[in-house]
């Protein structure tokens, strides 16, 4: 049996798990054409790519998109947007599921706290669309909400919509509102693995509430909060096309624009094949060596790396 | 003794009352606008701080039923949460319970190759090319098969699968069943209330999707609600605008029924929500995507 080649028992394992590997095949399909050959795609953005002529026949231009890429201000301005989105969002929006999953955590009704959690979690279902919707039938200076509001505290209207100086807090507000609550399941989940009787035991020994969340809640929810930092520093290029797409006009460009809204507009609207290619494979790039490095520090730090 | 118990019960009672703030902050501004959709044109257009509707009436309802646009849109829109969901639930099994058996050969090799596309995408432009190549544009087909298996709900569930004993199976195996029988008869009965979960969150998906379409789909009759939805909310909103995307939208909207088609988007994510919650929590606790 020892002389049997490993390529004699490889062939038997596969005659063996054939059914398996037919039902593999739609997938396997699937993955290749529309994740892999995208990867292959990128080819493009080394070639001044027009329809007409194909992949093949394009013409080779080197690093030119990438050179013209850097030299120009609007590249300046693309990462400044997506960085600062995303560390207001670690600032503002990071916190509030872990400070809210504390709070259920200490209410003693289970109905209330059931109640609560079910309407808190309702907007993560909520399309993009719909909350852009919502927003502006809120916040428009034509009768909106918040303008007649403001009219009855005999302030001056605004026009959020139309405003460089809020589009960032408009953006927040909107990634607070839509998974603050849905952002609570994974730290209650955290805190429900906590044993009761360390609590008991810090009773007795005359803990009150703010100790008990100090020395016990607190260290229990540390690894899922290091984690979820760390895989949030790893999206930091991650601004999503579908959300800002949809806050974006020509008043506000100068601080929304981020990469991904820029290489849909430059790219399918204006027909920039090529230069948008080079800038979304510019952001994935960085995207993947970000992922990689926080995943390490993850490790590093003594906790579970993700991959 | 006495002043700590009532510290605590303060302590209690602001919680309590924050909660519920939050809570009301979340849900208000449905209400608000399901409030305003039965309200008669002229109240709103009156201004003022509505909460209940105002003179009520059903003429946005009455409105949005009697244009073509809005039934084609919800009727696109059901046919791809319906035909997206299924061949999500399909490819995604099929897939996931050979990646379930360790034995496997090359399992480590495809694991990987899923893995990846979730660290690194070729971006917009190159997957709008392929799909443009495959010849799905302008067919309701291409909302639906370039995302056909997300990555990580198959990493998921293939963990999911790789927890049932293997007995069941060795014992149908025995009777000569093939792989396929057993995932069909076997697994996946027990596996319904993960499945349920991926199909509620692959449907709310498809429903909540706008941006492929308006990438991939130029032929307004294809249009799904939420791309409606974007074209008479906001776009026709911003008069200044992304001038770029506006169609030849001229006339405004009533309010009323800008606020009766967002009624529209939201309301199958409501009702399907209670049989939803459940299930969802346990989905979400991915944890690891560990092979």
């Amino acid at each position: 049996m020892q002389h049997v080649s490993t390529l004699r028992r490889w062939q038997r394992q596969v005659r063996r798990d054939r059914w398996l590997y037919l039902m593999l095949l739609p997938g396997v399909i699937y993955f290749l054409i529309y994740k892999y050959l995208p990867m292959w795609g990128v080819v493009i953005s080394f070639q001044n790519y027009s329809p007409g002529l194909g992949l093949f026949q394009s013409e080779w231009v080197g690093l030119k998109h990438f050179e013209r890429l850097f030299s120009e201000p609007t590249f300046w301005m693309l990462f400044r947007n997506t960085i600062l989105l995303s560390v207001y969002q670690l600032i503002f929006f990071f916190p509030i599921p872990i400070v809210l999953a504390l709070m259920l955590n200490e209410l003693t009704q289970q109905a209330f706290k059931r109640f609560v959690q079910t309407v808190i979690y309702i907007p993560h279902f909520v399309s993009w669309v719909v909350i852009a919707g919502i927003s502006y039938l809120f916040l428009t200076p034509e009768g909106g909400f918040v303008n007649e509001l403001l009219g009855l505290l005999g302030q001056d209207k605004v026009n959020f919509l139309m405003s460089t100086e809020w589009f960032r807090t408009l953006q927040v507000t909107q990634v607070i509102w839509k998974e603050a609550g849905w952002g609570t399941i994974i730290f209650l989940a955290a805190l429900a693995g906590v044993d009761t009787q360390l609590y008991e035991a810090a009773r007795i020994d005359g803990a009150n509430r703010w100790r008990q969340l100090w020395h016990i809640t607190l260290p229990a929810l540390r690894s899922t909060i290091v984690i979820l930092f760390i895989l949030r520093m790893g999206d930091i290029m991650e601004q999503g096309v579908e959300h800002i797409l949809l806050l974006l006009n020509a008043v506000n460009r100068e601080v929304g624009e981020v990469f991904d809204t820029y290489v849909y507009t430059v790219g399918l609207l204006q027909g920039n094949f090529s230069y948008s290619a080079a800038v979304g494979l510019f952001k994935s790039l960085v995207g993947l060596i970000l992922v990689v490095a926080a995943n390490y520090l993850a490790k590093k730090s003594g906790e579970e790396g993700v991959f | 003794m006495a002043r700590r118990s009532f510290g605590e019960k303060g302590f209690d009672v602001i919680n309590i009352g924050l909660l519920g703030l939050v809570a009301i902050l979340m849900v208000f501004p449905f209400l608000y606008i399901i409030a305003l959709s039965f309200s008669d044109e002229k109240t709103i257009a009156e201004g003022g701080l509505i909460l209940f509707p105002k003179g009520w009436s059903l003429e946005a309802y009455r409105y949005i039923f009697s244009t073509d646009t809005l039934v084609r849109s919800l009727y696109n829109s059901i046919l791809i949460t319906i035909g997206g969901t299924i061949v999500n639930l399909a490819m995604t099994s099929l897939m996931a319970y050979p990646l379930a058996k360790t034995h496997l050969l090359g399992r480590r090799g495809l694991l990987m190759l899923v893995i990846f596309t979730i660290l690194f995408s070729g971006g917009l432009i190159p997957t709008f090319l392929v799909v443009k190549w495959t010849g799905l544009l302008d067919s309701l087909w291409s909302v639906i098969i370039p995302t056909s298996i997300s990555a990580f709900y198959l990493i998921i569930l293939k963990n999911f699968f790789q927890q049932i004993p293997e007995g069941l199976e060795e014992s149908a195996k025995i009777d000569g069943a093939n792989d396929m029988v057993i995932l069909l008869r076997i697994v996946l009965p027990l596996s319904l209330p993960a499945m349920a979960t991926f199909a509620l969150f692959y449907a709310v998906n498809h429903w909540n999707m706008y941006f492929h379409a308006i990438m991939y789909i130029n032929d307004n009759s294809k249009w799904p609600i939420q791309v409606l939805l974007r074209q008479i909310v906001i776009l026709s909103q911003s008069a200044v605008g992304d001038s770029s995307s506006i169609s030849d939208e001229t006339v405004l909207p009533p309010q009323s029924i800008k606020m009766a088609v967002i009624v529209f988007a939201t309301v199958p994510i409501m009702l399907v929500y209670p049989f939803l919650q459940k299930h969802f929590a346990k989905g979400v606790l991915l944890g690891s995507v560990k092979g």
